[in-house]
């Protein structure tokens, strides 16, 4: 079974969040970066598949320098393979770019299954698995939370709002995770040595066949402003004991607030 | 704006989900009447009956796709129904709610019409006859005001923020049938099971109350639980409870978790790290309980209380009983 995972590196989040100067992009001073946290469970899941079910695995991550540690992590956890997808056109991309980019990465190399996480922390937008099953013309499953493959086919258990969803599907798939699909494992130690020992593959634009054709210029939704939300009014603490202090609160929900 | 904003509304067993219907009551402002054109699709099996409901919202049309292959959602079959009707209607926009099917399905066909899509939208602001769209980033650390230069762009919306607004009686909207025959669909929901626990969905509930390490184990949820039943809330919690195994995933607020925006938080013993604050930092109204003084999520609120959920919740949940029953 070939396995391919897309990840992503983003600023930690714990991060405290300040603007650049020109107010397109976050200040990514001092900011350091992780995994995204929900490629965590992609990763996991696609080595608990190979241990399965055999097979390879790469990793494919799209970004700039700060893409080569979260590969190298990916790696020291047992990943097979790792490729780095840059190009200074590709900074900054809007999700369809993004997905155009990660499918032009993946079509030609023969993968069963695309595993992802369901949402890049930070931008948030939970877009780029749909619109990369749709450009590689596979079916797809997200969200989810339990999956099974067999024989040509997966059974996936996706999160809906207030429920959870049985998908059963062919192979090949795109599948993104959320938390609870499986634990994530350390690295190990032998995992971090023979990481180290590893070639990680470059990809541009122009190996991509992409050039001149998708990258920031051509992206169809622009950042126009960055701004941070607004300050919340100060609040008030309420005093007194608790019978006294609720009693006030609830006066305040109601009339003041009007809440309740 | 040329050719309107097409919106998909979502209905599950016959129910029509409340925040497509916020969708399409902001298109419907964005559109106005007689000078602009809505348009709503909707999909399923025996259906028909549900464009009484979605008229309240006065679409100018209604495209019904009703037939078996429509009954369970399939992320394949709908996108062919979302196609036939963005083919048939041209529109400038497609809406729908942000919901695991609403980006599901508007992110495929996004990609197939070779469109953007922006999801999780808090805000439209009219530009020059086009929309941008404003939606959080990091959590709702900051926000990021967007442009589409595409003839066509996609949008969710997200669920509690865009007011619903339905006429209590009018006329029923005019209802097409769509016919769409899905000849791809590679995989379909085969069954769906009811999550335990959670009477209210989280990133739709107007009130949500949420409990943090503060109401020291699993065993003190129905204390919770109780409040919840008091005020129609969904039961929202921290990521440390949900790391250390008191609840399930599905009711984590924060990065990582759901991002709310109810008209009343009440969070509960909750010390307010910043992964949670992204979460839920933009709900109208904050109650804070919590027995530090010095907590983080005190800087938050519209109002705390210093003391111990275990005996302030109960209280508090009689005390609204009271008001509930006068």
């Amino acid at each position: 079974m070939k396995i391919a995972v897309c990840i992503k590196a983003v600023p930690d989040t714990e991060t405290k969040i300040q603007l650049a100067a020109d107010r397109q992009n976050i200040d990514f001073t001092g900011v350091r970066f992780i995994t995204s946290p929900y490629d965590e469970f992609a990763i996991e899941e696609a080595l608990k598949l190979k241990e399965k079910h055999g097979g390879e695995t790469t990793a494919f991550c799209l970004g700039g320098p700060e893409a080569t540690d979260v590969l190298r992590d990916a790696l020291a956890r047992g990943l097979d393979s790792a490729v780095h997808v840059c190009d200074a056109s590709f900074v900054q991309l809007d999700p369809l770019s993004t997905a155009k980019v990660l499918a032009a990465a993946i079509a030609d190399g023969g993968f069963d299954i695309v595993l992802c996480g369901h949402q890049g922390s930070g931008t948030d937008n939970s877009l780029v698995p749909s619109m990369l099953a749709e450009l590689l013309d596979w079916p797809q499953a997200n969200i989810v939370v339990k999956l099974e493959v067999e024989g040509g086919s997966f059974k996936a258990e996706r999160e809906i709002e207030g429920a959870h969803e049985i998908v059963q599907g062919s192979l090949p798939a795109v599948i993104s995770a959320q938390k609870g699909l499986n634990e994530p494992r350390y690295p190990s130690i032998k995992g971090v040595m023979a990481a180290r020992r590893k070639e990680i593959a470059q990809k541009d634009a122009a190996a991509l066949g992409l050039a001149g054709k998708v990258g920031s210029a051509q992206a169809t939704m622009k950042i126009k402003e960055m701004t941070m939300p607004a300050d919340r009014p100060q609040g008030r603490i309420i005093d007194g004991d608790v019978d006294t202090a609720v009693k006030a609160l609830v006066q305040l929900l109601r009339s003041e607030a009007q809440v309740v | 704006m040329s050719n309107g904003i097409l919106v998909f509304v979502e209905q599950r067993n016959g129910q029509v989900r409340k925040s497509s219907l916020e969708a399409l009551s902001e298109a419907r402002r964005q559109a106005p009447m007689g000078k602009e054109l809505v348009i709503a699709v909707i999909a399923g099996e025996n259906i028909k009956s549900l464009a009484a409901r979605v008229s309240k919202v006065k679409p100018d049309r209604i495209l019904v796709a009703d037939n078996a292959g429509f009954g369970k959602y399939s992320t394949e079959a709908y996108a062919a129904v979302l196609s036939a009707a963005i083919k048939k209607e041209n529109p400038r926009y497609v809406f729908a709610a942000n919901t695991a099917m609403g980006k599901d399905l508007l992110a495929r066909t996004a990609a197939k019409f070779d469109a953007p899509c922006a999801s999780d939208v808090l805000e439209l602001r009219p530009d020059n006859g086009n929309l941008l769209a404003v939606r959080a980033l990091y959590s709702g650390k900051c926000r990021g005001v967007f442009e589409f230069t595409s003839p066509l762009a996609f949008m969710t919306l997200r669920p509690n923020v865009f007011a619903l607004s339905e006429a209590e009686n009018g006329q029923q909207s005019p209802i097409e049938d769509l016919s769409v025959t899905a000849d791809k669909v590679r995989a379909a929901v085969a069954e769906t099971h009811a999550a335990e626990g959670q009477k209210v969905e989280l990133s739709e509930a107007s009130v949500i109350v949420a409990g943090g390490r503060g109401i020291k184990g699993p065993e003190n949820w129905p204390v919770l639980q109780n409040l919840c039943d008091v005020l129609g809330a969904a039961l929202g919690a921290s990521r440390a409870v949900v790391d250390s195994g008191w609840i399930d995933h599905g009711h984590q607020v924060g990065q990582t978790g759901k991002t709310v925006s109810p008209q009343l938080y009440i969070a509960c013993g909750i010390s307010g790290a910043i992964q949670h604050l992204a979460g839920m930092s933009s709900s109208k109204v904050i109650v804070a309980i919590n027995k530090d003084a010095e907590a983080p999520i005190f800087k938050h609120a519209t109002y705390g209380i210093v003391g111990d959920v275990l005996e302030v919740v109960p209280r508090l949940t009689e005390e609204l009983r009271k008001l509930n029953s006068n």
